[in-house]
């Protein structure tokens, strides 16, 4: 089916060329088929985007769709046309589901449905070790063949540095990036909230920052050991980032993501939220010291991704006291606006970088189509109006989950158009 | 009445004024225990319900006697032998309660903020009789309505909290009142049953416990938690004691008039050795009094009743 659009008068932003310019966008048979002023075309459809930002697809390293298995939290169609509104093109969907994504099988449902019923692209991560119990080494090469883009034990950590070393290594035939979730379960061990003045007024075991750097360090030491592929999902204190910014500058090839509430809430909002279980996330909400280390860290290139971590649960799940409660953040319908209103706005961050940091580079550390806006790649964009001012109300969430703490938040910028192969999937806030 | 209404949740978000208004009302209200007929109609045709997630002697029957006293009706709901047990939610077990007329929840339980929680889930007040590890917050007016019947003022005065703070919700309630009541606390254990940063809350921290009650007006023993150790915390009770406990000799330290406190129930040999509890300046069984008195206050206050 031939698709053909032209988005007219939107200031482009492309990383990969370094373009931040007014420019105009011909979308041919699904391609990118020119960038450039006053672009004139027959029979096409037009889509205006004076005053509107124009960006490649926005892509998330990090989510959890919950099917199969968890389909009351969230499935595939929920999941993704809540991304859809959230301006995402694509989403990479973590294995910790029933049956565990373990196996070319389970990755070949995922595929399937995601096919019949998903409005964006949808790249499933398989299991490192089979159950994600952590002891054998799943079947990643089959699951690599069926569509598997990345591997991870997500929801845990690989469970020992000797099974990570050898997930490592089996990779490098693959050339997969191995997805790590950094946490000393030892240490984390009945701990709800981050250890500090918090914890301690909340009347809370604390979980340390220490918890995750102890992972960082362990994790960064095997990929050096290894020459593996490592990307460190979710990291979010101020001694992580010094850690990855030490083994950066020492050569590693490393990448790392950051969860869009990590850069713009602290644990005090347990405590300001009278312990709504929307605060109680894992790796926990953190001080303001690591929220601002955060901030610098995705600006000055120490971070590489921004990933929502999307945790969608039932109401059930967490209108229970907070030790009771899952943890977790529906985050895919806020992250956008969040990165925009906190971070490009005040200046933190350019609009060439949330471009680069939200698609181009987890188009990258995925290895999948998108991320670009050069001639001849795939037509996957999304537009946002930078200057549109709302309220986050879960109730509007095309998620299954409206567990979010950001409610009530005044936000300005928000996606208003998302566009997957040249069709555009959402306008205007809406489904299309 | 400010009160009137109102969750009581924690002495972090309690005033000041509302705190001495509960112990003036505590004041007045305590010589009816001391009646040959100790009721008074205040609270005719209220029900207060006791909510116990965990096993309580005191609180709960403090509380109970108190609405008796006040001519309230109470009713009593525990885990076992209700449908906790057959997995009804906190939330659906609460709202029944609130169905059938309630007019105050009264509820302890194991986990931090759930008071929080089901101040959310109901209309009518309720009352935090302990929750986890974060506040008790009766308990600290009870504490403070004590040391005021032996001693004239709080301003001033230096108060030593010793042992398990960091499983505390006594201690948290405790530090709260008393700094805003302008005293002068400092809390002393072992290092690992100390909560991180716990200074910030405008106490003074000592790793030695005789430190602590050097000079002190008031010596409050904590509960050692044994149910709550789930990690190695220290080495054995008989250690926890030797270096820790509240003996006759670290009680030397103290002012000659020092108070010794303890909410109960103690572990006699642990943190308290027995002389100490039942020497003439132990007022535990004083506080035991006056948290009847102060839970009368309360109820009333929050019940808005009449005398």
């Amino acid at each position: 089916m031939a698709v053909n659009l032209l988005i007219k008068g939107g200031r482009v932003v492309d990383p990969s060329s370094q373009r931040d310019e007014l420019a105009d966008l011909l979308i041919v048979d699904g391609k990118i088929s020119k960038v450039g002023q006053d672009l004139q075309a027959e029979g096409v459809e037009v889509l205006d985007a004076a005053g509107k930002i124009v960006m490649p697809g926005l892509i998330d390293p990090h989510v959890h769709l919950r099917d199969p298995g968890l389909e009351e939290k969230e499935d595939i169609e929920s999941g993704t046309a809540a991304a859809a509104i959230g301006g995402f093109t694509a989403v990479a969907c973590m294995p910790n589901t029933d049956p565990v994504t373990d196996n070319d099988a389970v990755v070949t449902s995922i595929l399937r449905k995601a096919k019949q019923v998903g409005r964006v692209r949808v790249y499933p991560i398989g299991a490192v070790t089979k159950e994600r119990a952590g002891k054998e080494l799943a079947e990643m090469g089959e699951m690599k063949a069926a569509g598997a883009v990345a591997f991870s034990d997500d929801g845990s950590p690989v469970a020992t540095a000797e099974v990570l070393r050898c997930a490592l290594e089996y990779l490098k035939s693959f050339g997969n990036a191995l997805i790590d979730h950094p946490e000393d379960k030892t240490l984390s061990e009945g701990g709800q909230i981050n250890r500090g003045l918090t914890s301690t007024i909340a009347g809370f075991r604390g979980i340390p920052a220490e918890a995750e750097e102890i992972a960082v360090s362990r994790d960064i030491m095997m990929a050096r050991l290894t020459g593996g592929r490592l990307h460190l999902t979710h990291i979010s204190t101020k001694g992580s980032a010094d850690l990855v910014r030490q083994a950066k500058a020492g050569g590693l090839k490393i990448t790392c993501d950051v969860t869009p509430h990590h850069l713009t809430m602290t644990e005090e909002a347990v405590l300001e939220t009278g312990y709504d279980t929307d605060t109680k996330v894992n790796p926990p909400l953190r001080s303001k010291e690591d929220v601002e280390a955060m901030r610098k860290a995705l600006a000055d290139g120490t971070i590489d991704a921004v990933g929502t971590d999307h945790a969608p649960h039932h109401f059930d799940d967490k209108w229970v006291e907070y030790d009771y409660a899952e943890n977790g953040i529906s985050g895919l319908e806020t992250s956008a606006s969040l990165v925009i209103d906190k971070l490009v706005r005040p200046g933190i961050i350019s609009w060439l970088r949330m471009a680069e940091v939200m698609s181009l580079n987890p188009a990258r550390i995925l290895g999948v189509e998108g991320g670009t806006l050069r001639e001849g790649a795939v037509a996957d964009v999304t537009v946002i109006d930078p200057d549109y001012e709302y309220s986050v109300n879960p109730r509007q969430f095309l998620s299954k989950g409206r567990n979010t703490p950001f409610a009530g938040w005044r936000l300005t910028g928000v996606p208003c158009a998302t566009i997957v192969g040249g069709r555009i999937v959402m306008k205007d806030r809406s489904l299309s | 009445m400010a009160l009137k209404g109102r969750d009581l949740l924690s002495l972090r978000e309690m005033s000041q004024e509302d705190m001495e208004a509960v112990l003036s009302t505590a004041r007045s209200l305590k010589e009816i225990l001391s009646r040959p007929i100790k009721k008074v109609p205040t609270l005719r045709g209220k029900v207060v319900c006791t909510l116990f997630y965990e096993a309580s002697t005191r609180t709960r029957t403090s509380f109970e006697l108190a609405a008796k006293y006040m001519s309230a009706d109470t009713v009593s709901i525990s885990p076992s032998g209700s449908s906790v047990q057959k997995g009804e939610t906190l939330s659906d077990t609460a709202r029944n309660l609130e169905a059938m007329g309630t007019d105050v929840v009264i509820m302890r339980h194991p986990v931090s903020g759930s008071c929080h929680f089901l101040a959310k889930v109901l209309d009518v007040p309720v009352i935090n009789a302990g929750d986890g590890m974060h506040e008790h917050p009766t308990q600290g007016l009870l504490d403070i309505f004590t040391i005021l019947e032996y001693k004239s003022k709080i301003r001033g005065l230096k108060v030593a909290i010793l042992g398990d703070v960091f499983h505390s919700r006594v201690a948290r309630s405790n530090i709260w009142g008393l700094t805003k009541m302008g005293a002068d606390v400092a809390v002393a254990g072992p290092p690992t049953l100390i909560p991180p940063l716990v200074e910030r809350l405008g106490v003074k921290v000592y790793n030695r416990v005789e430190d602590a009650i050097d000079g002190a007006d008031v010596v409050y023993s904590l509960r050692l938690q044994l149910e709550r150790q789930s990690k190695s915390l220290f080495p054995s009770k008989r250690e926890y004691h030797d270096v820790f406990g509240l003996t006759r000799e670290r009680l030397a330290l103290a002012k000659d008039d020092a108070l010794i406190m303890h909410p109960g129930p103690m572990n006699r040999g642990v943190e308290i050795s027995t002389d100490v509890a039942d020497s003439p300046r132990s007022v535990i069984l004083d506080q035991v009094t006056g948290g009847v008195a102060v839970r009368m206050a309360i109820l009333y206050l929050i019940l808005g009743g009449r005398e």
